[in-house]
């Protein structure tokens, strides 16, 4: 197990340093030169100086990446072009929006999936099935920028219930927190929703066709016996696993959801970033989202090792 | 993510005894059979009605120019925000130009973005895959190690951040989005051509004297085939997801190229004004996408003999 964990983490530093290099080598596949285009054609030239000497980019290409993760290791990520703030600064003011909005869609996804895909599994073939099924279908077709433009039109548009756009910080106002996070929670969770489905119907899929099961169906145990202590106890390793996962994959989905609502995170100070040529800012929330996926994906496989020790064996 | 998937240990197109039927049998016996495929695809009724769905589509888009009652960017004032009628089957938009014409011909968009983009990683990703397979080694640990470092980003995430500095245009999003499909293809070719080559007609072939490169492309490459068939399929749909995305936000396809994505961002700005100008391209590309994941669907079933089997000892017609 100790050289599982210690391979595997191994094996992310790795993927982190690689990660590095590409979002490093962004600012230089721009072409030109980056701070002119991102300070435009009538700029201050003791600003575009400043701005130069402190982003190292007068130096050799080496030497800029050395220097630069040299620095960011020690949580220094450059300054904004546009604000002149830090990068960190402005990031961690965007991190806990986009925490926020990713574990209640996780919450939402794993509501919706863990029931439809039992149900669907247990009842194969009938009415149940098909349409659990046919959810996950749709949910894994559907853009999920539209359902959510959707749901503003249903909700808010039409119905009034809900407010369409925009964030509240929980101590300001937690009533107001909750029904601005409904929406877009809803939007990003009910596809997660559908790839988990798929996943608890085939995990417990298996599980009911396995040996032991059927030696307890043989015995004349209960069929809720057997589903409870034989079917979800071996099926739920996988599902833990792949749900933990989904939690990373959602970070980067959450990109577009947040642009639909208006929500201040990461995804949406990305993508101001690139509308502004705020290259800076772009790199460290590149690296920060990246560097979150490869963590929690580490963690997720150390867990699923824990859970089940023939993969660190493996 | 973790490297000890056992994607390398089957390949699904590989039926019990294929080693030694493939030095008896070489090359042609191993590639799928078509009419056997396209049967059983289309015994299914889901990715029957999904291929009719891509049928239409595609004619759609080839012959836009005929279905389009209007012309792609006729404007006409008098008509703004106008509601579906017979006239304007989807509406019309904020300048009056009728949005079925338009949502006609975002699809050539779609298409074009989906095909070029997966082009690109396809060829990309099966060069990158079948070179890792069959030498391994050093090259192969190069190679898989810098397509880890790609799919340690969030899909999306990686191709906004190279559409923004390429420039947001067709041509870069195509790019974007074939880069960041690129380590997909190359794992699930280098998992086939691992065991691939390990077959006996590969090693009879290998002793016989055959060159590398004819190894690869005689040998290997058809029976690679199958995998990559239905990841392109798959990749498809996501393809044109990820498209419709980009141009939502903004750094995908610019306008005044009629995309569903950039129909979608312009309707934000007037959802109070029509609920047809959001429902209409927005289902154009779910049926779409639909469509590429249902064909998608029914080809691994038909091209995968192991999930094939569960499903009719199953007796069901869906994904299992």
């Amino acid at each position: 197990m100790a050289r599982f964990v210690l391979r595997r983490t191994a094996q992310s530093l790795v993927a982190l340093l690689g990660v590095s290099i590409v979002v490093f080598a962004l600012i230089h596949l721009v072409p030109g030169d980056p701070i002119r285009a991102a300070l435009g054609t009538r700029f201050d030239p003791e600003v575009y100086e400043l701005l130069r000497e402190r982003s190292g980019l007068d130096q050799p290409l080496v030497v800029q990446y050395v220097d630069w993760l040299g620095r960011a290791v020690q949580g220094d990520l450059g300054v904004s072009f546009r604000s002149g703030a830090p990068v960190t600064t402005v990031l961690a003011a965007r991190i806990p929006p986009t925490a926020v909005l990713a574990v209640a869609s996780l919450v939402v996804g794993i509501v919706v999936a863990i029931p439809a895909g039992i149900i669907a599994a247990v009842r194969q073939g009938k009415a149940a099935d098909y349409l659990a099924t046919g959810f996950s279908q749709v949910g894994v077709s559907i853009p999920d920028f539209w359902y959510g433009i959707m749901l503003i039109l249903i909700f808010s548009v039409t119905l009034g219930w809900l407010p369409p756009l925009g964030y509240t910080e929980f101590g300001e106002d937690p009533v107001d927190f909750a029904r601005r996070l409904i929406l877009p929670a809803v939007t990003a969770g009910v596809v997660t929703g559908a790839i988990l489905t798929r996943f608890v119907r085939s995990s417990v899929l298996e599980a009911l066709n396995a040996d032991h099961v059927r030696l307890a169906r043989a015995k004349g145990l209960p069929e809720r016996y057997i589903l409870r202590h034989h079917v979800l106890r071996n099926a739920w390793i996988p599902i833990v696993t792949v749900t933990g996962l989904q939690l990373g994959t959602l970070l980067g989905g959450i990109v577009i959801v947040e642009v639909v609502f208006a929500w201040p995170g990461l995804g949406r100070l990305a993508l101001d970033a690139v509308e502004r040529r705020d290259y800076p800012v772009l790199q460290g929330a590149v690296l920060f989202m990246a560097g979150a996926f490869l963590v929690i994906n580490l963690l997720v496989d150390l867990l699923y090792a824990k859970l089940d020790p023939r993969i660190a064996v493996r | 993510m973790n490297d000890d998937r056992p994607e390398d240990e089957a390949r699904p197109d590989e039926a019990p005894g294929d080693g030694v039927g493939g030095l008896e049998r070489p090359t042609g016996e191993h590639r799928p059979r078509w009419r056997e495929t396209l049967g059983i695809v289309l015994a299914n009724k889901l990715a029957a009605f999904g291929l009719v769905v891509l049928v239409v589509l595609i004619l759609t888009a080839i012959f836009a120019d005929l279905v389009a009652p209007y012309a792609i960017n006729a404007q006409d004032l008098t008509r703004r925000f106008e509601p579906p009628s017979l006239q304007h089957l989807f509406g019309t938009d904020e300048f009056g130009r009728d949005l079925f014409s338009r949502v006609v011909f975002g699809s050539r968009v779609s298409l074009q973005v989906g095909a070029v983009a997966v082009s690109i990683s396809l060829a990309l990703g099966t060069f990158i895959g079948l070179i890792s397979g069959y030498r391994r080694g050093w090259l192969d640990t190069v190679l898989m190690r810098t397509m880890d470092v790609l799919f340690s980003f969030p899909v999306v995430l990686l191709a906004i951040a190279l559409v923004a500095v390429l420039g947001p245009s067709l041509r870069n999003t195509m790019l974007a989005v074939g880069i960041v499909f690129t380590p997909i293809f190359a794992r699930v070719v280098r998992g086939s051509a691992l065991s691939v080559s390990q077959d006996l007609h590969v090693r009879a072939a290998r002793s016989l004297g055959a060159s590398d490169l004819r190894i690869v492309f005689r040998h290997v490459l058809p029976n690679v085939a199958a995998p990559v068939i239905v990841q392109t399929s798959l990749s498809l749909a996501f393809a044109i997801l990820i498209e419709a995305a980009l141009s939502f936000v903004g750094v995908g396809v610019q306008p005044p190229e009629p995309a569903w994505g950039l129909m979608l961002s312009d309707a934000q700005r007037y959802r109070t004004q029509g609920w047809w100008l959001s429902v209409f391209p927005g289902l154009a590309i779910f049926l779409t996408v639909m469509a590429f994941n249902l064909v998608g669907d029914g080809l691994r079933d038909a091209l995968d003999p192991q999930q094939r089997s569960v499903i009719e000892s199953r007796g069901a017609g869906g994904d299992a």
